[in-house]
């Protein structure tokens, strides 16, 4: 089964990293997708910008509504996600732990696919 | 990475919140920075055990806060002064502090902390150090090494600055809405001039000068955390993102700046130009159209285009055109006219600069541009006339070996009888 790792962490924190933290992060992510790329589990990988460039879009009203947004009042927000195939729960969450262990704070919100398409996004 | 290098940074990220709860509650930049500090190294001792706290600023501020009272009842206790009247009047506030930390109303303490570094009195400089110093918590030493003076020299400064601004009040009442945004304007402007200092070298920044850039956009990004509908804000973090995002292509292997047009475009980074085209993008939408959103817009003309050759100069002409109404200035004038110089040719750009011959007869990005116009043009005696002008005013090598190398071209071009045609460098 797919699980999609939602990565929550504090932004503030994140991203007043320096340069060095950021890369240490950056390779130890780096060493378990590759891992699991071998094994053939690994999908999409995404990492977001900050709340401040994301918009919103409200559709209960006609046309939609744009705000900015949303608004960073939680202490952690949603900073990225990865796509993983897993056999079951218990190794969603071990593979969970492997990728958090690249950095402290936040938490992964594990949390199974019921849809998965592969687009045509080349990067 | 060491555990202890997280917590450092968890608390860098976290001290202007943190410093500027503490500062409303003691009234004090001093005490402030005591209870900070202590809360620092509670935090180093606690967090490894512990783990790092859901919330770093609420506990630094918790810890700080009682910290201190802690300390100012035991030196009430020994030195038995009449400290009583100011211990209960901040036992007082304390219900109304839980709450504000519950409810995260740290932006008008944040916005003050900013604000009181921002004296009008102070020159930029000086507000800018003392920024560093309270907002961003960087040592004396760091400091007087990006400015490039020497830590007795800073600490005078330093202590000078503070001085000056312990002699005002500090406004302690809650902004109403039209002095929140006066003090929002100066602290954009301090943090604006802050990424300058640190981006309009000549030469490749090192050590600690190299931060100052980083740091500038890391206070910009906790503005737009509290003020997220602020249109000028976004387009102040956009501008910062789009212009350090060409750093990797900025100066050459001797460490000297290389122009916009000759830089390798595939070294800008794109990720962070990705993030302030959204910024600009989304700034305006908000219709609300101001000097820095303008810059920013302009940034993302250069940043959009491939080469140097398919950059947009008749929007870019427009956009100056703008700026020149938003903030009159003859050197936004001269920018424009080397926008105009692509878009339209030399003659109309000579014609837009020759009026501010007075008012920048001692600037020296004023004679190179004319000089290049004139050499367009094909007025060599003029050109030269120009460039040796503007030779006489650089203030680096750098500036100067530019103008040395357009007038050897200039001699290549057009050899002069009877004398040698090239300038010695």
């Amino acid at each position: 089964m797919l699980y999609a790792m939602l990565c929550y962490n504090n932004e503030d924190t994140v991203f007043a990293w320096s340069k060095e933290q950021n890369d240490a992060v950056m390779q130890k992510l780096a060493t378990v997708e590759e891992k699991l790329k071998k094994q053939g589990r690994l999908g999409p990988v995404a990492r977001l910008m900050p709340t401040s460039a994301a918009t919103t879009l409200r559709k209960h009203s006609d046309p939609p509504l744009v705000i900015d947004g949303p608004f960073a009042e939680t202490k952690e927000q949603l900073l990225g996600f990865f796509v993983i195939e897993c056999e079951d729960l218990e190794q969603a969450l071990e593979t969970a732990k492997e990728l958090g262990q690249a950095n402290p704070g936040g938490c992964y919100e594990v949390r199974p696919l019921l849809l998965f398409k592969d687009g045509a996004v080349k990067t | 990475m060491t555990e202890l290098a997280w917590i450092d940074a968890a608390v860098i990220a976290a001290r202007p919140q943190a410093m500027a709860a503490l500062l409303r509650y003691f009234r004090d930049l001093d005490k402030a920075e005591e209870a900070y500090q202590e809360a620092c190294l509670r935090a180093l001792s606690q967090w490894p055990q512990n783990g790092p706290p859901r919330d770093p600023v609420a506990w630094l501020i918790f810890v700080g806060r009682n910290a201190q009272l802690d300390g100012t009842r035991k030196l009430a206790r020994h030195v038995a002064l009449p400290e009583d009247d100011q211990i209960s009047d901040l036992e007082d506030a304390e219900a109304e502090m839980v709450d504000r930390i519950d409810t995260s109303g740290y932006r008008d303490d944040v916005l003050r902390l900013f604000f009181i570094c921002c004296h009008p009195e102070l020159p930029a400089t000086q507000q800018i150090a003392l920024a560093l110093r309270i907002v961003s918590g960087l040592s004396v030493g760091q400091i007087a090494r990006a400015f490039l003076v020497g830590d007795v020299a800073m600490e005078q400064r330093l202590t000078r600055a503070k001085a000056r601004i312990a002699k005002s009040p500090v406004p302690f009442e809650p902004p109403g809405a039209v002095e929140r945004s006066e003090r929002l304007a100066s602290v954009i402007a301090m943090t604006y001039l802050l990424f300058n200092e640190g981006y309009s070298a000549s030469e490749r920044p090192l050590g600690e000068r190299a931060q100052l850039c980083d740091e500038a956009i890391r206070l910009t990004r906790l503005l737009l955390r509290l003020f997220p509908m602020e249109a000028e804000v976004m387009g102040l973090l956009a501008l910062q993102l789009l212009q350090h995002a060409r750093l990797p292509a900025r100066y050459d292997a001797a460490g000297l700046l290389i122009l916009l047009e000759h830089q390798d475009r595939t070294r800008w980074n794109r990720s962070i130009i990705g993030e302030g085209l959204a910024l600009i993008d989304k700034a305006i939408r908000h219709k609300r159209p101001g000097p820095y959103q303008v810059q920013a817009a302009i940034a993302a003309l250069h940043a959009r285009a491939e080469t140097a050759a398919q950059t947009d100069w008749a929007e870019i002409d427009l956009l100056y055109s703008t700026l020149e109404r938003m903030q009159p200035s003859p050197v936004v004038t001269l920018n424009r006219a080397v926008a105009v110089s692509k878009s339209v040719g030399p003659q109309a750009a000579l014609a837009m600069i020759e009026p501010l011959s007075d008012t920048l007869a001692d600037y020296f990005h004023f004679h190179g541009l004319k000089g290049a116009l004139l050499v367009q043009l094909g007025r060599p005696l003029d050109a030269r006339h120009a460039f040796d002008k503007a030779i006489s005013l650089a203030r680096s090598p750098l500036e100067a070996d530019h103008i040395r190398q357009k007038l050897d071209a200039l001699a290549d071009a057009y050899p002069v009888p009877g004398t040698v045609g090239t300038v010695t460098r």
